[in-house]
């Protein structure tokens, strides 16, 4: 069952351009476990999205099947969600883009829904630069079926059944990289802080933004000898510098140290400031990037922040040339050619 | 011997070399004919190979109007000495084969009973020709002209015909048709001509075009409203989107723009173009797929959610020979079952049944009409016979004040007249409820699509009874579905009888050529043509107003009658079964001889001469 978050809320709760407090961005009440890291990661979508003035009704999020699927059920009420099948939500969200180009849209993903039974198409869809958000929920195993090991657990690493798992992890955001991803980061469900603005900077990228965001599971994986419990991730996150967006319509306040930011224009004129960036990374640069990432998976840490975007990508769209009225409104005067057209067709055939 | 004598009626079969370009010169023959006012069923019978294997192509000339297999085969044009053996054991007593002379013919392989002509292709082309591939390639165009001697065409019928086919490519036109004279020439001028066989003007064609079923299903998607076509190649449905893309280039181009009023997305997989239509169609654009067997067994994962979810879905299936990669190249209708129960957990399917290029465009256009309207998936099963075969079809037409049945959506006005919206809420009794699009509302008809179980407001729920209810109430919408769907055709013998025949797609045309060789045997029958299921009231009817039923189908399991079994609880002494299932198209005479066969009081032995051979018969 799924309940209904109670509407009474303070009065006094900031509102945003649209007048929408951070409520009118919430679902319903969670059905995950307590202190499970997917419902911080609902949180940062929600205050990602009231902090960007987002019309709620033009968001369409998408999940799979899992505990991450479930949640989109948990955030943005006033927007259409759908729950479809087991890895396949990027096929679904590939033919919604394209009958409607105007809507953003947020998918919603596991480690098993992205990296065992969905990752051709999470491949195709990078491939494509489809324009959409992705966001991988990954906790390191399947926590609807208690707790089995999932494609991106590490080696080594136990969860609470404790045997240690015998295969690599495949590394969600090294492989998009080499896919050709234009837009990638990976963050922790328990940085808001650096979350929010990751997810922003997402949101307004023109492109496939993957978000490989480690979610601790905390009943079946988030113990000692686990790598994606929250202690072991505390411990071992190195990020790659501070992410601060600055929405179009907002003037630019903050004042940051020159040559140790960069500051990156959206094509949508939102600004993305990259600042304490290290001096291994440079984000703008897909080789820097994957050496990056590898560097640090190699003495045992975990990059997390902005790893790489493409400043100047190509979505679907552009790539294939379609209509800038959004295919679903087209009607009959613009779709079918009459019949004097088929006339002539009938003609050719004789 | 008594050599076969017919004027305007024929059957004949060209015995070639995979990728030799014969295909083309061989449709020049036929459409040749087509031109001459005669009714020809072309049929392109290949193998799962871009060159070398052996190929032929089977053209039916009828001026009585067959346009189905007959069966047998009066003339072979043998130019694969690799399938010489079996292309010359076809061939009806008193027949014609043609072959190649430039090498002398296999002793072994005479036939008394045969007329057999020689034309020395290969040397007539290594004189004419250096380069090996235009030797390859006139060496068709060569016989062609041949023929039209043999068969005493009218040669300007076919000269004109290259000047068509070449238009934009005018310095073909002149190779070609020096081609055409060389092989004319040649038999005027060294055989007796014409043969016991030939062809005269007629005018028995009127409007009709002759078009494959594959092209008209591109053009039915581009009329009917599609805009997002995704799919994955697989043989025979390929040439759907081919063609939906062809005519999207010349008739889709946003005028003030230049952008694309449509997208083509080709998926990693069917799964993926599955998703694809489901996820566009969610979001109000039409949408569509085509695919085959083996890409139908893949998508029944999303069939079931778009069943389930109740998600407009259309698919084209154009049915090739299973299980499994099965003869890919080779016709059936062996999708049904799996097609109209798609999917795990109950699930009943739509499915239509065309049998002309003029059905899959009026059918094609029709699926996203049904779809919208019925907000279920859309399954047309269409074949690789009538798919990638020229077909003689009435013209395509359309009605210029038709408009689209987007079924049941909401407007951001609808929904702030209503109180509260229920996507699953059945408010107008038929089962078919309202759908809004994402976007529509700041405030109201959002909901969450989902294939778990879930209350009349898209709640997620797992109480029993709202499942059921559920379930019931998709029951109910397949009793609305049945007067939505095309009715079945029927055909009353003008004689009293309780034997009925009853098929659908591809074996309309035999089957109703067999009506008539079952009348002179003295077997008088009605007929009904299924063009859907749910099968509508009047199958019901039709079946039980007869004693017996002899159900005709392409397939080895009796794939429909197993469906009108289930779907009306009746017995095998009423339904029989009438089957071909050796991946070519079911011809008449072995309908006649399997109805034969099962009648009661008719000898196991035919009445009429009939020798077993090989293909289809």
């Amino acid at each position: 069952m799924s309940y209904q978050v109670p509407k009474f809320r303070h009065p006094e709760l900031p509102r945003n351009e649209l007048g929408y407090t951070r409520a009118d961005y919430e679902g319903s009440v969670s059905t995950l476990c307590a202190g499970c890291g997917h419902d911080s990661i609902s949180g940062s979508i929600v205050r990602a999205c009231h902090e960007l003035s987002l019309e709620p009704h033009k968001i369409a999020k998408l999940s799979g099947i899992g505990c991450s699927s479930k949640s989109p059920t948990y955030f943005l009420g006033k927007s259409h969600g759908f729950n479809s099948v087991h890895g396949r939500m990027p096929s679904v969200v590939t033919g919604a883009a394209m009958a409607n180009r105007d809507l953003l849209y947020l998918g919603v993903s596991g480690d098993g829904d992205t990296a065992s039974i969905g990752m051709g198409q999470f491949t195709h869809a990078i491939r494509r630069n489809l324009n959409m958000v992705y966001i991988v929920m990954n906790n390191g195993c399947y926590g609807l079926t208690k707790g089995q090991d999932s494609a991106t657990a590490d080696e080594g690493s136990a969860s609470k059944k404790g045997d240690p798992n015998p295969f690599g992890a495949i590394d969600l955001p090294g492989l998009a990289l080499q896919l050709g991803a234009t837009f990638v980061a990976r963050s922790f469900s328990g940085d808001k802080e650096q979350l929010v603005p990751l997810i922003k900077a997402a949101m307004t990228h023109r492109g496939f933004a993957l978000i490989d965001v480690v979610s601790p599971c905390v009943t079946f994986n988030n113990n000692t000898a686990s790598t994606k419990s929250y202690e072991f991730v505390r411990e071992h996150a190195a990020a790659t510098g501070t992410v601060d967006f600055v929405p179009m319509r907002e003037e630019i306040t903050t004042s940051y140290p020159p040559g140790q930011s960069q500051e990156v224009t959206m094509h949508d004129g939102s600004v993305l400031h990259l600042h304490k960036v290290s001096e291994e990374l440079d984000p703008f640069d897909r080789s820097s990037a994957l050496l990056a990432l590898e560097r640090y998976r190699s003495s045992g840490q975990i990059l997390t922040g902005l790893i790489y975007m493409d400043k100047d990508s190509r979505d679907l769209h552009e790539v294939l040339e379609t209509s800038r009225r959004p295919l679903n409104t087209l009607v009959e005067e613009d779709l079918c050619p009459g019949d004097k057209v088929l006339q002539n067709i009938n003609a050719s055939l004789r | 011997m008594k050599s076969l004598e017919a004027v305007n009626e024929f059957v004949i079969k060209f015995a070639n070399v995979n990728g030799t370009g014969s295909a083309s010169a061989n449709n020049l023959f036929a459409k040749a004919l087509f031109r001459m006012g005669l009714p020809v069923s072309p049929k392109n019978i290949f193998p799962s190979n871009i060159q070398g294997l052996p190929t032929w192509y089977e053209v039916r000339v009828s001026e009585k109007g067959y346009l189905g297999r007959r069966g047998g085969v009066d003339i072979m044009v043998s130019v694969n000495p690799q399938s010489m053996p079996q292309d010359i054991k076809e061939v009806e007593p008193g027949g014609y084969f043609i072959y190649d002379d430039t090498k002398p013919l296999d002793l072994r392989l005479i036939r008394n009973d045969v007329n057999i002509i020689g034309l020395p292709l290969t040397r007539i082309c290594n004189e004419q020709y250096s380069d090996p591939r235009q030797r390859q390639l006139f060496k068709n165009v060569i016989y062609v002209g041949a023929l039209a001697a043999l068969l005493d065409m009218d040669f300007a019928v076919i000269t004109q015909l290259v000047g068509d086919q070449f238009k934009g490519k005018e310095k073909l036109v002149l190779p070609n048709i020096h081609a055409l004279e060389l092989g004319h020439q040649y038999v005027k001028s060294n055989l007796d001509c014409p043969i016991g066989i030939t062809v005269r003007t007629s005018d028995q064609v009127g409007e009709k075009i002759l078009l494959d079923g594959n092209t008209a299903l591109g053009l039915g998607a581009i009329y009917g409203g599609a805009t997002v076509a995704a799919w994955y190649p697989i043989t025979p449905s390929t040439s759907v989107v081919d063609a939906y893309e062809k005519y999207a280039k010349r008739l889709r181009i946003d005028p003030g723009t230049g952008s694309r009023n449509y997208a083509i997305v080709q998926a990693e997989d069917e799964l993926a173009a599955m998703g694809m239509v489901i996820g566009a169609s969610w979001n109000g654009a039409r949408a569509f797929t085509a695919t085959s067997g083996p890409g139908l067994s893949l998508m029944s994962e999303f069939l079931g959610l778009a069943y389930f979810a109740e998600i407009p879905t259309v698919l084209f299936d154009v049915q090739r020979a299973g299980p499994s990669t099965g003869m890919p190249t080779r016709t059936q209708q062996s999708d049904v079952l799996s097609a109209a129960y798609a999917s795990h957990g109950d699930t009943k399917q739509v499915l239509l049944f065309p049998s002309t290029p003029k059905e899959c465009f009026d059918m094609g256009a029709a699926s996203f009409d049904l779809a919208e309207r019925l907000q279920t998936p859309i399954i047309l099963m269409t074949d690789l016979d009538l798919g990638m075969n020229d077909n003689m079809s009435e013209p395509l037409h359309w009605d210029d004040d038709r408009k689209y049945d987007r079924g049941k959506v909401l407007s951001a006005d609808d929904l702030d007249r209503i109180e509260r919206y229920g996507r699953y809420l059945d408010v107008d009794g038929d089962a078919i409820c309202y759908r809004t699009y994402p976007g529509t509302h700041p405030e109201k008809g959002a909901f969450f699509t989902r294939g778990t179980s879930r209350d009349e407001y898209a709640v997620y729920t797992e109480r029993g009874e709202e499942y059921e209810k559920n379930m019931h109430r998709l029951m109910a919408k397949w009793e609305t579905i049945k007067q939505y769907v095309p009715k079945p055709q029927v055909i009353r013998s003008k004689q009293k009888t309780d034997t009925a025949l009853l098929y659908y797609g591809t074996s309309e045309e035999s089957s109703r050529e067999a009506m008539d060789y079952l009348a002179e045997d003295g077997i008088h029958v009605n007929a009904m043509r299924v063009r859907a299921f749910p099968f509508n009231d009047e199958v019901e009817a039709f079946l039980h107003e007869h004693e017996r039923v002899f159900i005709i189908e392409q397939n080895r399991d009796a794939q429909l009658r197993t469906l009108l079994m289930a779907e009306f609880e009746l017995g095998p002494d009423k339904l029989k079964s009438v089957l071909c299932f050796d991946g070519t198209p079911i011809s008449a005479r072995n309908i006649r001889k399997q109805i034969l066969l099962q009648m009661p009081g008719y000898n196991v032995t035919p009445l009429r001469r009939e020798r077993v051979v090989g293909n289809g018969e």
